[in-house]
């Protein structure tokens, strides 16, 4: 494949990936708890690393997977004594962010754990670094991305009405013996996970814009939950595609492109989508108004009417 | 023939303070049972607590002489319409069909028979022209009858509903009464917290008075007195004391 082609790609699962894992988070109102593990991932890298000395990506996974779930056990230990939900978010991430920057700037400073690289990503390298595979010769970001999806779409797919239910009545969920925790905290390793196998495409900040914003600009256009997959999925692959021409277009950073669009197909969403949207909720007032204002006429007109035909 | 629900000493706490306090009392099979008591009296908290879905400082509940994780596919749970997201997508078919997923099972699908079962139940409660449309395009007395078919599509042998009447009309509230009689001669158990002591002697053959502690439980006719009621409403019940001595007026 080509240069383009691969960036494209890889792209598209990228944001495939988040769109599965972002429906859900939306779903739950839990968004800005993607915000703090993908943030905070950067601590488990780190501390992986230092207790192996390796950097190969199973490691990796595991250490985000582990350091995405203390985040949100220290986040609900903090809620449930009391402190502000979104301050409870904002603690946590901050601090265990904090370490993280501290360690690799103290211990792994010279090693390929480039702080800037998992917040910035560059999607632009990604064609670069290449693994075989039974002969095959493709990015390993590719492969890391195809593998992190393929997890993703089978546990949506096995738990699908799990997750429904847990999502809209966690009450009737529990009643119906559903591990609503074993379901919560595989939701948060999976976005740690996600997160991290996004690390070198598009970085730990854009991230978060992938598994947001097209979650949130499908909900806006349908009502169905199957639906508010597929759109969301649609959404992110078309802003890969026009982030990827838009950088070229203009010479930007391509990953930061992409996630621009994500927020131009949101912008749309908002303002077109439905009966919600701002225009379109203007446009049937204007419409409303007029009726009213016709049918007011006509009912002025009628005494009129009477008195000529009485 | 075991209880139906035997509950026993529950205490529940939120944060520092005891919402609930020692509860204790049992309901026999086939009883419409309502439980009455003020805002805050822990009513809901009684519920959730009974059901696992808040932690108890110590007590516990028995269903059928089991324990909850066994009988967990023969209780129906209705809970307070506000629970739950209204804003999520999905239509009223649906969530009926939730109601069917202990009997569906994990990792399958809800199967052709289970949406028939959901739609009947949808029929029952006058919902059938609804069933494709959005949830949250529902008026609440509309919502509300969706939760009821849902429990209804659970065929549970114990009900457990939290409000089931709130912003309901009189018209359906009747029928879903109605309902719930015919599920009593089935020898299904209805637990119903309900506010509104005018209806609530008619409706009920057995009734738990709530305020933190149980105040009274047992047969309608013993526990609906006014000194009761008084009890458990405090100095809540100057206005509602008309009402309560119209309904026992016929007692004594
Ligand atoms: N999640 C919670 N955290 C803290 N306190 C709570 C919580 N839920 C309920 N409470 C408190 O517990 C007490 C009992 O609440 P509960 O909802 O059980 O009352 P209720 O009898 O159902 O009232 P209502 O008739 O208004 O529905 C109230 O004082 C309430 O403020
Ligand atoms: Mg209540």
């Amino acid at each position: 494949m080509t240069y383009e082609g691969w960036i494209i790609v890889t792209g598209v699962l990228v944001g495939a990936s988040c769109s599965i894992i972002g429906v859900l988070l939306v779903l739950r109102q839990m968004a800005m708890i993607s915000d703090a593990i993908s943030h905070t991932v950067i601590l488990g890298l780190v501390s992986a690393f230092l207790l192996t000395s390796t950097l190969d990506s199973f490691t990796m996974l595991i250490g985000a997977a582990v350091a995405g779930l203390l985040t949100t056990i220290v986040i609900q230990l903090l809620q449930n004594s009391g402190v502000q939900p979104d301050a409870a978010i904002g603690v946590t991430f901050t601090a265990f962010f904090a370490l993280g920057v501290f360690l690799i700037s103290r211990y792994a400073g010279n090693v390929h754990l480039d702080v800037n690289h998992a917040l910035m990503g560059d999607i632009a390298f990604v064609p670069f670094q290449t693994v075989s595979v039974f002969g095959v010769s493709m990015p390993q970001a590719f492969l890391f991305v195809s593998v992190v999806l393929f997890l993703n779409v089978i546990l949506a797919v096995l738990f699908y009405k799990e997750w429904k239910v847990s999502t809209f009545d966690p009450g009737l969920a529990v009643a119906l013996g559903v591990p609503v925790a074993f379901l919560h905290y595989l939701l948060m390793t999976m976005t740690s996970v996600t997160a991290v196998s996004s690390f070198d495409s598009v970085g730990a900040v854009l991230v978060v814009a992938f598994m947001i914003v097209p979650a949130a600009s499908a909900y806006l256009w349908t009502r169905s939950f199957p639906y508010m997959f597929v759109l969301s999925i649609f959404i992110s692959a078309a802003s890969c595609f026009s982030g990827y021409y838009a950088a070229k277009w203009l010479n930007v950073s391509i990953s930061g492109s992409m996630a621009v669009m994500t927020g131009v197909f949101f912008l749309i969403s908002f303002l077109f989508a439905g009966e919600d949207g701002i225009v379109t909720r203007v446009l049937r007032q204007k419409r409303k108004q007029r009726m009213q204002w016709n049918a007011a006429s006509a009912a002025a007109s009628q005494p009129e009417r009477d008195r000529l035909n009485g | 023939m075991s209880d139906a629900l035997d509950v026993q000493n529950i205490t529940v706490a939120y944060q520092e303070s005891t919402v609930l306090e020692n509860a204790a009392f049992s309901v026999p099979q086939g009883k419409l049972v309502g439980i009455v008591g003020p805002n805050g009296a822990g009513k809901s908290t009684l519920l959730k607590a009974v059901l696992d879905l808040v932690p108890k400082l110590h007590g516990r509940a028995v269903f059928f002489g089991d324990e909850l994780k066994k009988v967990r596919s023969s209780i129906g749970y209705v809970p307070q319409r506000g629970e739950v997201d209204w804003d999520f997508p999905t239509n009223a078919l649906d969530v009926v069909t939730m109601g069917r997923y202990g009997h569906v099972g994990l990792f399958r699908r809800p199967r052709k028979q289970d949406r028939e079962v959901a739609f009947q139940s949808l029929k029952e409660l006058g919902m059938e022209d609804y069933a494709k449309r959005q949830i949250r395009q529902l008026s609440g007395g509309q919502q509300q009858r969706v939760f009821l078919a849902r429990a209804m599509a659970q065929d549970a042998s114990l009900y457990i509903m939290d409000e089931p009447f709130a912003g309901i009309d009189a018209k359906t509230e009747r029928a879903i009464i109605e309902l719930m009689q015919k599920w009593k001669q089935q020898n299904k158990t209805i637990i119903v917290v309900h506010h509104d002591l005018q209806t609530a002697r008619e409706y009920f053959d057995w009734m738990i008075l709530l305020n933190k502690q149980v105040v009274a439980q047992g047969p309608t006719e013993e526990v609906f007195t006014k000194e009761k009621l008084q009890q458990a409403y405090g100095g809540q019940l100057a206005f509602l004391q008309s009402a309560a001595s119209e309904e026992t007026g016929g007692l004594s």
